[in-house]
């Protein structure tokens, strides 16, 4: 018990807290990042242009396809080559904005194409043209569904910070990884921290998904 | 490039193959825990539909290499050793384990309820009904979502590489700080992920396709 | 606006295909100069470790990294570019600090880093600043006294990705299995979680665990050399110069001295004399 005390120290909590923020800042950043050009490569897979919607489809899929650590490493080791020099915590942001942007793009290209094509076809025979139908008709609907697929991505995002620790980002996984490295004695408290943490950040954002499905239903 | 291949090609092979058992392994096991949840989400009882939600809840939402770091680190400090092989695929089959819940939940509910009705009136109990009738057919549409989660267990494998479990990713990081060839390393490793993980998914899309 | 998508579609991939070819061309970073660079902003970056006792570890308190290596950065840094000069500090890892240095992230490497003639390959280094030697870090009681103790099928030790410690030890142990992890401190809580049955680096670095964990002791005499030397790109001969003027200037002057007691000076079973050599 004594441990549990000890180990949330102010200073500890200050320091864990410090982590938690810098989880959070990668997360936010990444998540706007990640979902405007998600949205703008789901649309180009999805409106099929010759040979530009195939080249994005395809490198869509190789990054998918790709575990999460090795784009940090070429973001963190790779890109200063031809001379963009990052530190881990844009690194970290421009690696996960990458890879979550290719999983979002598929999910809102499924997500438009799972709008019943009468919609589009009905708009337009009203007059609108096809990317004023696309914005106020399909967008919408498609918008609707998506959202928990969405947001779950969203919550693999937050998670899957931790894994940047790997090139030194100083998120919370790695403050509490300094902590118990100095005493043992604090192991326990800190992946407790840690449990408790990543579920209150992840679940506030899941919480906030139940809402929107329900006022946009 | 080439030279990391003829060098390290057992390395190479031996961490490809750890992935692809670990994640073979991981995604036995969470099929069969993630099934069981899902069933209790089901059924008439309120007690297991709150016990599974909790674990859900709980799993979906903490990061993977949290998981698996405490069976790494802190299992063995008070119960029994864990090498990191097994802290990784005991992690693995957590983790994944939540979101095969919710995917076979979803099918579970995609399968006619007069299915399940008719099932009772003829005679068989939940379990019977369940067994035999509901879960097959729930079985086949959530192929190809499972699918997905396979892809995603083989990408999350390299979560091993935190705790030595001597996955593709792990020999990647030995290959890259002893040869020097980071970049190199690497990109022999992203196509060694790339061989499992492409065919499967474009495989899983045409199924998703034919199953619409 | 469907010329416009087919346009930005066509730019992305583009890019992307920049990207690829740039990255298979040829290393910008190491044709700039590092010494007029540092002049200019009036900064070195420096590469250190944050998880290692004596060396370079984070302190909670204030988010500042503190040890030995950080310390005669700092007494470098005022040597090179005069007392206003100003160091920064990038945390490192073993594995993470040469692909750092080489793509100019970082412009030294004081990380206890070993001068080995793999390493001479891809980088430059100073004349050495500290005589290590490699030993063994075990559990109190444990049956393993030397590194002989190892050289078994099925036994287990600890190590670093990136350190050449692996190396060193699978030379003397080849039966043995090295299982590398992310960094000291995640080594040593594997050591304690019984990942294995010791843990191998550098003898430094094994006593300031040791210094903090009173159930484990440093075990077997050193059964390498490890000068540690600081790790510059190559072709920077002139910063090398500069660094190696620097180091001479601080043994001269007595700084340096000062701070090996500063680390080490209370170490039980470390020669610091041996260390300075």
């Amino acid at each position: 018990m004594q441990n549990f005390i000890d180990a949330y120290s102010w200073v500890n909590a200050r320091y864990l807290l410090e982590g938690l923020w810098i989880t959070i800042e990668v997360s936010v950043i990444s998540i706007i990042l990640s979902y405007i050009l998600g949205a703008i490569l789901g649309l180009i897979r999805y409106i099929k242009l010759k040979y530009v919607s195939a080249i994005v489809g395809f490198v869509i899929d190789l990054i998918r396809n790709l575990p999460l650590l090795l784009i940090i490493f070429f973001t963190y080791f790779g890109l200063p080559n031809i001379g963009v020099r990052l530190n881990p915590i844009w690194s970290s942001i421009l690696a996960m904005s990458i890879f979550e942007s290719a999983m979002l793009a598929e999910i809102i290209r499924s997500g438009i194409s799972a709008v019943d094509p009468g919609q589009m076809e009905g708009a337009r025979a009203n007059g609108l043209s096809y990317w004023q139908a696309m914005w106020h008709i399909v967008l919408p609907q498609a918008q609707k569904k998506m959202i928990p697929t969405i947001v779950s991505q969203f919550i693999s995002l937050i998670k899957d910070t931790s894994l940047a620790t790997i090139i030194v980002l100083p998120d919370l996984m790695y403050h509490a990884q300094i902590i118990y490295g100095q005493n043992s004695n604090y192991i326990l408290p800190m992946f407790l921290a840690l449990a408790v943490m990543y579920f209150v950040v992840c679940y506030l954002l899941s919480i906030l998904s139940h809402y929107l499905e329900r006022r946009l239903a | 490039m080439i030279s990391i291949i003829t060098n390290h090609w057992q390395d190479l092979l031996y961490g490809l193959g750890q992935t692809l058992l670990c994640s073979i392994l991981a995604l036995f096991f969470s099929l069969i825990i993630g099934s069981f949840f899902a069933i209790f989400e089901v059924v008439p009882s309120k007690t297991l539909r709150i016990i599974a939600r909790i674990y859900i809840e709980i799993f979906r939402n903490i990061p993977l290499l949290v998981i698996t770091m405490f069976f790494y680190v802190v299992i063995p400090m008070f119960f029994v050793k864990v090498n990191g092989f097994t802290a990784g695929t005991i992690g693995l089959t957590i983790y994944t384990s939540a979101f095969i819940a919710e995917t076979v939940r979803s099918g579970i509910q995609s399968v006619d309820p007069g299915q399940m009705e008719g099932s009772r009136a003829n005679g068989m109990t939940f379990t019977q009904a369940m067994r035999y009738i509901v879960l097959p057919q729930a079985f086949r549409i959530v192929i190809p979502p499972l699918g997905n989660q396979f892809i995603n267990l083989v990408k999350n494998s390299s979560v091993l590489a935190f705790v030595a479990g001597f996955d593709l990713m792990y020999q990647g990081n030995t290959i890259a700080s002893t040869s020097f060839d980071t970049l190199n390393a690497y990109f022999v490793v992203g196509v060694l992920y790339l061989i499992i993980t492409m065919p499967l998914s474009y495989y899983m899309r045409y199924l998703e396709k034919r199953l619409d | 606006m469907k010329k416009l998508i087919r346009y930005l579609g066509l730019l992305t991939s583009l890019c992307v295909l920049a990207l690829v070819l740039s990255s298979c061309g040829t290393k910008k970073a190491a044709s700039q100069s590092v010494l007029s660079r540092a002049e200019e902003t009036n900064t070195i970056v420096w590469g250190v470790k944050a998880d290692t006792k004596l060396f370079g570890l984070m302190d909670v308190k204030d988010s500042q990294i503190k040890g030995f290596d950080v310390d005669i950065a700092k007494a470098l840094t005022k040597q090179i570019l005069g007392s206003k000069g100003k160091a920064s500090f990038i945390q490192v890892s073993s594995q993470t600090r040469i692909p750092l240095l080489k793509n100019g992230n970082i412009d030294a490497v004081v990380a206890t880093m070993t001068i080995t003639p793999d390493r001479q390959k891809v980088v430059d280094f100073s004349d050495h600043y500290f005589n290590a030697g490699q030993s063994l870090l075990v559990k109190k009681g444990s049956s393993v006294k030397s590194v002989k103790d190892l050289d078994k099928t099925g036994t287990r030790v600890l190590a670093v990705t990136g350190a050449n410690s692996v190396a060193n030890f699978q030379k003397v142990a080849p039966k043995a299995r090295v299982l590398e992890l992310q960094d000291y401190a995640q080594a040593l809580q594997a050591l304690k979680s019984g990942q294995g049955q010791a843990l191998t680096t550098d003898n430094g670095i094994l006593l300031g665990m040791a210094a903090e964990n009173p159930g484990y002791q440093v075990v077997g005499s050193a059964f390498t050399k490890e000068p540690y030397g600081i790790a510059v790109n190559k072709g920077q001969k002139a910063f090398v110069n500069k660094i190696n003027q620097a180091l001479k200037k601080i043994r001269e002057n007595g700084e340096y001295d000062r701070i090996v007691k500063k680390w080490f000076g209370n170490i039980s079973g470390f020669d610091y004399k041996e260390a300075e050599k």
